[in-house]
């Protein structure tokens, strides 16, 4: 029973700056910074590899600027990777399109654009990045089910309000903009939109960061009951132990764009084998 | 079915000065499909690191784990992918350790239904009833079932832990002194489930405080022995 990866990361990297061919070779966890020192390019994730398996919720911690969000914007295609490959293989997957197998960087915008719209979800730790403020939240997500070939208003109203029943807003309020809402509730907003087209993939980028505890709570049980109603694949980035230990199985940590370790959840958290993930795990337990 | 041959484990905890601690060494034995094995030895000398290494809670720093499994066929536990571990731990190896590690917000009933539905496709309605007469078995007063472990006593919590580990009948169970927090009682009825679910089928590795409780339910103990293990 080999069990085929739904995403497979090859060698991703980002570098901000003309880059030079020093730049990786200068970065990281034994130079202690992710600027190059020939150039000044900002290396801010290099040679990122990793594989996400249907169903599993895969955990990214590290420090801040260690490369997180970029790793997630990446491939959700919000910026053009310097260079790697990444590959997504479903059977589940719409027809009409057929991804598996290539390289989705190689691919062309329309095709990005379209793999994005059709199976991938995201969640942005900053909600104005994900919503748009002024519109209403059942537009927010009208908005997203075109980009996904919705056509019939009365279709999108339908599904909006199924999915703001599931993350618990008041279906009521469907017509509010989230700029009324609270930080917990313009999340839960921005999670209904994100599952908005079915996506394949979540990403989910600091959530809960900023959120008062109890409204933390009450995101953290969504997700975890998402994953287990929808058996979705999610990659979710924070630098909170608990979030991870919480809701994944596997977890990468990285440090100065790189990864510097990989592995079970619980060995991460109780058998931290780099020097980095050791500091980590003591800081916050 | 298990063969850890050679196992051995040291922590490098590089915050204190690259510090070596040794957690277990020189560690070979076989477990038969069936078989239920002990292992003794003196506090310290690496009983739990042993456990943990075959879960791969931690990760072996030499030797091999051998294990037959249904889902991958015969691989070394110490360094087969992480996926796959996962996969072997949904559907084949269980693990009860010393306290439950309780889950926020989640019901004890759910919390011990949660692996029946990870190991196979029962409904979530037959999972909870499940779980429900498990732990009426472990004498759970009933109006415990939907409250949240975290307020439970200890000996509680541990009869949750019991339950979660053994309702979905795993084919390996490494036990960590499942009874340490357990009144006579208590200890008696785990005694019987373990006998159970031994009678069908389950094949075990478990650590016990007590010794005579050890030898009334195990085949054979694996002794530490403290000269090869224990010595710094
Ligand atoms: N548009 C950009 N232009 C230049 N540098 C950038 C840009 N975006 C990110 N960076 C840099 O890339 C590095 C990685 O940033 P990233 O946002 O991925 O970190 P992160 O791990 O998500 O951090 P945090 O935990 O603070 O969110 C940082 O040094 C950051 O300053
Ligand atoms: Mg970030
Ligand atoms: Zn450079």
């Amino acid at each position: 029973m080999a069990m085929v990866p739904i995403l497979d990361v090859k060698g991703l990297t980002k570098i901000f700056g003309d880059g030079c061919h020093l730049c990786s070779q200068s970065t990281g966890p034994e130079y202690e910074t992710n600027v190059c020192r020939h150039c000044g390019s900002i290396v801010a994730c290099s040679d990122v590899s990793f594989k996400l398996y249907p169903g599993e919720i895969l955990g990214i911690v590290g420090e801040s600027g260690s490369g997180k969000s970029t790793v997630v914007k990446l491939l959700h295609f919000d910026w053009d990777a310097t260079s790697g490959e990444v590959f997504i293989q479903s059977t589940s997957m719409d027809k009409s399109i057929n991804i598996n197998g290539k390289n989705l960087f190689a691919r062309s915008p329309y095709q990005k654009r379209q793999i994005r719209n059709l199976f991938m979800g995201i969640v942005y730790q900053n909600p104005h990045l994900g919503l748009r403020m002024d519109v209403s939240s059942g537009g927010n997500i009208a908005e997203r089910l075109i980009t996904a070939n919705w056509r019939s208003i009365a279709m999108m109203r339908g599904r909006a309000s199924e999915l703001l029943e599931k993350t618990e807003i008041p279906v009521e309020r469907m017509d509010e903009p989230p700029a009324n809402f609270s930080g917990g509730m313009q999340q839960r907003v921005q999670i209904a939109k994100a599952l908005s087209n079915n996506p394949l993939i979540l990403f989910l980028d600091e959530v809960t960061t900023g959120l008062d505890v109890s409204v933390q709570a009450r995101v953290l049980d969504l997700i975890r009951n998402l994953q287990s109603e929808l058996n979705l694949s999610m990659i979710i980035v924070s630098h909170d132990l608990g979030v991870i230990r919480l809701l994944t199985k596997r977890t990468i940590v990285m440090k100065y764009g790189r990864i510097v370790e990989a592995g079970l959840t619980d060995q991460i958290l109780e058998d931290p084998q780099h020097p980095y993930t050791q500091l980590l795990v003591s800081s916050q337990l | 079915m298990l063969k850890a041959d050679n196992l051995s484990k040291v922590f490098n905890i590089h915050l204190i000065g690259d510090k070596v601690i040794k957690g277990c060494n020189g560690v070979s034995f076989i477990v038969d499909r069936g078989e239920f094995l002990g292992i003794s030895g003196p506090s310290g000398a690496g009983k739990s690191t042993i456990l943990k290494c075959i879960y791969r809670t931690y990760l072996p720093t030499g030797g091999d784990i051998r294990y037959d499994s249904v889902l991958y066929g015969q691989v070394n536990l110490a360094t087969i992918a992480d996926h796959m571990v996962i996969s072997i731990r949904h559907k084949e190896i269980g693990y009860i350790s010393q306290f439950l590690k309780v889950i926020p917000r989640v019901s004890a009933v759910d919390i011990v239904a949660e692996p029946l539905l990870l190991k196979n496709g029962v409904s979530p309605e037959e999972a909870k009833t499940k779980a429900g007469e498990l732990l009426e078995r472990l004498n759970i007063p009933r109006k415990l079932f939907d409250a949240y472990p975290a307020t439970f006593s200890g000996g509680e919590q541990q009869r949750v832990n019991i339950a979660r580990a053994i309702i979905w009948k795993p084919r390996l169970l490494l036990l960590d002194e499942p009874t340490a927090s357990l009144d006579r009682d208590s200890t008696a009825i785990v005694v019987e489930l373990l006998k159970e679910l031994r009678n069908e089928g389950t094949s075990m590795v478990g650590i016990f405080h007590d010794n005579e409780l050890m030898k009334s339910i195990t085949d054979r103990a694996y002794r530490m022995n403290p000269e090869t293990e224990y010595a710094e």
